[in-house]
């Protein structure tokens, strides 16, 4: 008896009539596709996007290349050389190339930089067109943070009190 | 010359190439849709003829359903031409005689003593609308009643044998059963329990 | 307008064969054009399923995103594989696509709006479908590739196991009907019980048999192992690129309409309006015409993309097992019922 009610369900097709219920159904609920370059998903403050090298508020470069973010780096992207001390007696970089091919974005050099000099900002719209280019240089890393400086700010203010 | 004879001398000789190249291409799956092409000549030969069923039904089955299992088997197939033709000559001669006697049987079954107009005139020219499928069936079903049946046991016989040749149950292979593993329901399978949760 | 008639007219009794090209022409634009709406519908739908909007970039609402297709596959280059049969391999999509195209010459679309009257109508549709099956085996021969063999060898072992159950079908339409020739299945139809009326009622597991292996035939989802991606990522056509992978694109879609086409018009009632002839005729859209036979395609077209939209892939041994222990017999055992029904003029057939 038990076979027989079993044969006429599968012959029925009740579970594959339920199936596509359940798509049908769906094809009348409301879309939340954000249209993209129109409408932008909102990120979090800690998102960890391009990357950019801050100054202080005078202008002088926060890096002192202390090298930790380049011994942190888990991909080793970061190539850091020192300068000779200048005549203050500061110790700072003459070369801090990141390799964004490398990269893989786990925001480990942020979190071991002393003085918050090496961040990752919330840009993740970029491109290049050559592969060299994909090797951040000291110059273009600075002058992305001064670019993106307001926006930086924001965001740590925002994440500073989880921290 | 009419535009039918054209028609007609035009699929005979396609009908003729491809016969000739089933036999003479080196590699089995070539003579294989050349044969398809063969098949397809004489349909058009048969729809001249009005013969459009035993045409259309030439392609369903020949073309459609028996090639396709010709040319499944001869893709898998790795055949070795070299040994193939390696006793060419020494049967050429046999091969030349059966062929010949089949020739001479064939011209006297099927020789102009048999089909020549005076004995085979041709048929009456019918309207448009005639259709010989009904016909046909009229004529199996009733008069050719037993000889269709008897090919049909026979035929029958023949899917039987060959199941019976080829499935051999290996004891030490090991087979799924579709048929039991549709048969799942989530009932059989799944059981879902209540409990509260431990600390 | 009085002109133009005079014109066809002529051209009927002295250029027979332009008359007729015009015709076939007449057929076939606008079928390329469903068929490339069609994937659009197609990747439409889905998304709707999937919670998506699907394409709407290109123009508006996305509506020339069939064109900005077709011409980005034709601009595409043709690879050939170095050890494939150059001949062999571009001949085989345009025999998937042939047979889908000149099956159309049979299908009426309305009363007497039909390329070719032929009697034997449904025979001819089942030999070309029947035929289609040649471009696949072809295709994965001649492109000297692993995966596209093993795809043309699931996909023609597929086809013919579910051709014999779709012949079976029709054996059973064409036993209500009492014809071979479409426009009379269609006239068998008809009568006072509207959508009633349609065989799709009578033969109801034909009607489900014939629309599933019609989606077994083409290869469509739930039944497209001879493309599982997973395992012989694209089938048969892995070696294709640019425009012979379009026109086997062209012909599976062309091959879906067809099967959506026909479903309409041996089950559905083809041209014949759903409500009862005496109280529409006359009424302006809602009597017999063309547009139900495009309304009904295209409701069984809709079917194609739901089933893609909803099931996951069947395993192959289960495929083969459906259509031959399942579908066969059950064609068989309604092909006896019809019978029964037809000889003592049961309801639909007194």
């Amino acid at each position: 008896m038990k076979m027989l009610s079993d044969y006429i369900k599968s012959l029925a097709m009740l579970e594959l009539l339920k199936g596509l219920g359940v798509t049908g159904g769906y094809m009348f609920k409301k879309k939340f596709t954000v249209q993209y370059p129109e409408e932008k998903a909102p990120i979090s403050p800690r998102f960890r996007g391009l990357h950019a090298l801050r100054r202080y508020e005078n202008g002088e470069e926060r890096c002192i290349a202390c090298k930790l973010c380049e011994a942190t780096c888990p991909a080793a992207a970061i190539t850091i050389e020192v300068a000779p001390p200048r005549a203050d007696g500061s110790r700072r970089t003459s070369r801090y190339d990141i390799d964004l091919f490398k990269c893989i974005f786990c925001g480990y050099c942020q979190e071991a930089c002393p003085v918050d000099a090496i961040v990752e900002t919330p840009i993740y719209e970029y491109h290049f067109e050559n592969r060299q280019d994909a090797v951040m240089t000291k110059a273009k890393l600075l002058a992305h943070g001064d670019t993106h400086e307001a926006a930086l700010a924001d965001c740590i203010r925002a994440d500073g009190k989880y921290r | 010359m009419t535009f039918e004879k054209f028609v007609f001398y035009l699929f005979a000789a396609i009908l003729v190439y491809a016969a000739t190249m089933v036999i003479t291409r080196r590699n089995p799956v070539h003579s294989a849709l050349f044969l398809v092409l063969a098949f397809f000549a004489s349909a058009g030969i048969w729809l001249l003829a009005e013969a459009e069923f035993l045409a259309i039904v030439l392609i369903l089955v020949y073309v459609g359903a028996v090639m396709v299992l010709f040319l499944f088997v001869v893709m898998m197939l790795d055949i070795d031409l070299a040994t193939l033709r390696a006793g060419f000559i020494n049967y050429m001669p046999v091969g030349a005689l059966m062929a010949l006697v089949m020739a001479i049987e064939i011209f006297l079954v099927v020789g102009p003593g048999n089909f020549g107009l005076d004995k085979m005139p041709a048929p009456a020219a019918r309207p448009a609308s005639y259709n010989n499928t009904e016909d046909l069936g009229s004529v199996l079903y009733t008069i050719y009643m037993y000889q269709f049946e008897v090919a049909a046991v026979i035929l029958l016989v023949g899917i039987i044998a060959a199941i019976g040749l080829t499935m051999r149950k290996r004891p030490e292979t090991k087979y799924q059963n579709p048929s039991l593993q549709v048969r799942v329901k989530k009932a059989d399978r799944l059981r879902v329990i209540k409990m509260d949760a431990e600390d | 307008m009085e002109s133009l008639i005079t014109l066809w007219e002529w051209l009927g009794q002295n250029l027979i064969v332009l008359q007729i090209l015009i015709k076939i022409v007449v057929i076939v634009a606008p079928l390329m054009l469903c068929v490339a709406y069609f994937t659009y519908a197609e990747r439409k739908l889905i998304g709707y399923m999937q919670v998506r909007i699907g394409p709407n970039r290109v123009g508006p609402k996305g509506w020339l995103q069939p064109i900005a297709d077709a011409v980005k596959l034709m601009f595409k280059e043709i690879v050939i594989p170095t050890k494939a049969n150059k001949v062999l391999f571009l001949i085989a999509p345009l025999l998937t696509l042939g047979p889908a195209l000149a099956a159309w010459a049979v299908f009426p679309f309305s009363e007497g709006l039909v390329l070719a009257d032929l009697n034997a109508g449904l025979l001819y549709i089942l030999a070309l479908t029947s035929i289609g099956v040649y471009g696949v085996i072809i295709a994965g021969w001649a492109s000297n590739s692993k995966y596209a063999f093993l795809g043309a060898m699931r996909s023609a072992a597929q086809i013919v196991a579910y051709e014999i159950a779709m012949g079976f079908a029709l054996v059973g339409v064409l036993v209500a009907a009492g014809s071979l020739n479409l426009g009379e299945i269609v006239r068998a139809q008809q009568s006072e019980a509207g959508i009633f009326g349609w065989f799709w009622l009578p033969l109801f597991p034909l009607f489900l048999i014939y629309f599933i292996s019609g989606v077994a035939e083409t290869n469509r989802a739930p039944f497209d192992v001879a493309e599982g991606e997973s395992e012989i990522v694209a089938g048969f056509h892995v070696e294709y690129s640019g425009m012979p992978f379009a026109v086997f694109f062209l012909g599976e879609y062309a091959n879906m309409i067809l099967i959506s086409a026909l479903t309409a018009l041996l089950f559905l009632g083809g041209w014949l309006s759903p409500l009862p002839a005496s109280w529409v005729d006359g009424v302006f859209l809602l009597g017999d015409g063309i547009h139900w036979v495009f309304l009904k395609t295209a409701f069984a077209g809709f079917f194609f993309l739901w089933f893609r939209a909803t099931f996951p892939r069947y395993r192959y041994d289960q495929i083969m097992r459906l259509g031959w222990k399942v579908f066969i017999p059950i064609t068989i055992v309604w092909i006896l019922v019809v019978g029964i029904m037809v000889v003592y003029r049961f309801a639909w057939f007194s």
